[in-house]
């Protein structure tokens, strides 16, 4: 294929399907735990560690983690304060975070920098960047791995993992790092303002299908694929802009098989009449 | 062998006091219920015995140590009301929602193996759900998710079973199964049960002894004593106030 000559869009899919793989790993867990909105929160926030970075002369990915990885403490820290209301505590952080973003953005010089983190540029990823998603992926998928049972049963139920001996406090934190390294390197890729979407629609989906924990998350990093390979395709033979067309299959696929899924059970309710 | 123990327990919630001077004993092997008005603090004392609360003052004692700087907390199993309510479109099988409680003795960053899915086949055949595995937890009714998680809390094999108002939201038929399989458990494998029931009428049919919390104090009754004051069980069963202290 055409697209696969060019060296670009050869690093475009690999960094693609890696993503693909641990973005809905962490997402599957963050939606569980019914805090779908953090992913949005903490990109928002990587905004100002972009800036901050740029400002710096340091990486901007590497500005995008620690403003992260500051803010989701921030929010695992407000929402033991307020248990009940842990949306606001993402909401705190998220104005917060755009707030900063937006001030230092203005001193930065570079603004084509700046705005591409806004909504990604997959296909200008170097090849220092390229090997930092690599390990990154190996890092987030081991971890992931680890503790997987242990994230299944805090997003189940917190309280019941803790009493079973479940070091909560610490797996926990772990996680928050986790999330805040996947979000900051995903939103180089596919943009900060779209990669809660990328955490929660193929999770949508895959919630549709599985029929358990273990399947759900395999359906979400297979349906993450699919919108990535097929949405860089699309970008690069309809000249579109690849984060957002990965994000907009996603979501007429999500449309798709819930339409599909309703037409399905009344089918067969109509059958069973 | 005590397996639970409070004494001169008593708690407040900021400068509202909820239990006083709360003295009792669980011994091994028996089956205790928990009855009170809505309010009594029947929830606060579970939460109090599970580690959930600090106690204002007196002191709790569980399997021997002092609940403070107990660690066997596996061993205690508990079923909540309604557990699994919250998490009714959770896509999560019945064997990975029991095997979940194994985590712990599986060990951190290591995989469950054939011991474990053995321990998991046995915890769902002693609430008669083995057929039930693959199911997701969504697709059980109320009551069939109850018994799920009485296999939880059974995988871990746990010491004492302590369930808060379990039956609640399940028809008579259910709920008179799952009083039935309670009292197999404790009789059969000698397994001590604290249950927090409303229908006190039914679990003085089960339990050997009955505590009750009124106006902030516990008494401590036979079933044949609250069965006695039939009427003013009725006014427990639907949740109404002043009973244990006319006994």
């Amino acid at each position: 294929m055409a697209v696969f000559e060019y060296a670009f869009m050869r690093r475009a899919f690999l960094v693609g399907i890696l993503l693909a793989v641990i973005v809905p790993c962490v997402g599957v867990v963050i939606v569980l735990k019914r805090l779908s909105m953090i992913g949005d929160a903490l990109s928002h926030t990587s905004l100002a560690g972009v800036a901050g970075g740029l400002l710096l002369e340091i990486s901007p990915v590497l500005g995008a983690a620690a403003a992260c990885v500051g803010a989701a403490f921030c929010i695992e820290a407000i929402r033991k304060k307020l248990p009940r209301y842990a949306e606001m505590a993402i909401a705190i952080v998220m104005s917060a975070g755009i707030g900063l973003a937006g001030v230092l953005s203005g001193f930065v010089h570079s603004a084509a920098s700046f705005h591409s983190f806004l909504f990604g540029s997959i296909v200008a990823i170097s090849h220092s960047e390229l090997i930092g998603v690599v390990l990154v992926s190996i890092l987030v998928l081991s971890v992931f791995l680890l503790f997987y049972k242990e994230l299944f049963y805090l997003a189940l139920d917190e309280r019941a993992a803790q009493r079973s001996g479940i070091p909560v406090g610490a797996v926990n934190s772990i996680f928050t790092i986790l999330t805040a390294v996947t979000i900051s390197i995903a939103a180089r890729t596919v943009g900060a303002l779209l990669v809660s979407s990328m955490m929660v629609i193929p999770v949508a989906c895959g919630m549709q299908i599985g029929k358990s924990y273990r399947q759900t998350v395999l359906w979400s990093v297979i349906f993450a694929e699919l919108f990535t390979v097929s949405g860089l395709l699309i970008a690069y033979y309809g000249q579109l802009k690849p984060g957002s067309t990965i994000v907009l299959v996603g979501v007429i696929c999500l449309l798709l098989i819930l339409t599909g899924k309703t037409l399905y059970v009344r089918l067969r309710w109509t059958n069973r009449i | 062998m005590l397996i639970l123990e409070t004494k001169d327990l008593s708690f407040s919630y900021g400068e509202v006091p909820v239990l006083t001077q709360i003295s009792f004993r669980l011994h091994q092997g028996s089956f205790a219920a928990l009855i009170g008005a809505n309010g009594a603090g029947k929830s606060t004392l579970i939460k109090l015995l599970l580690g959930e609360l600090p106690p204002t003052s007196g002191t709790i004692r569980v399997l021997g140590r002092d609940a403070g700087s107990f660690r066997g907390w596996r061993k205690i199993g508990y079923v909540p009301q309604e557990g699994l309510a919250r998490h009714a479109d959770f896509p999560a099988s019945v064997r990975e929602i029991v095997q979940a409680n194994l985590c712990a003795e599986i060990g951190l960053c290591r995989f469950p193996g054939q011991k474990h899915r053995e321990q998991v086949q046995r915890a769902l055949e002693l609430v008669g759900m083995e057929e039930y595995g693959r199911r997701l937890i969504g697709a059980l009714s109320g009551g069939q998710r109850q018994r799920v998680l009485l296999a939880r809390a059974l995988v871990s094999m746990p010491d004492v079973l302590i369930l808060d108002e379990p039956t609640s939201g399940m028809d008579q038929e259910s709920a008179e199964d799952f009083y039935r399989l309670l009292s197999r458990l404790n009789g059969n494998r000698g397994l001590t049960i604290l249950m927090v029931s409303h229908d006190v009428e039914r679990i003085c049919g089960y339990a050997s002894q009955v505590y009750c919390l009124e106006h902030r104090k516990m008494t401590v009754l036979t079933p044949e004593q609250v069965l006695r004051e039939e009427g003013r069980s009725s006014r427990i069963s639907k949740g109404g106030e002043g009973i244990c202290g006319c006994i």
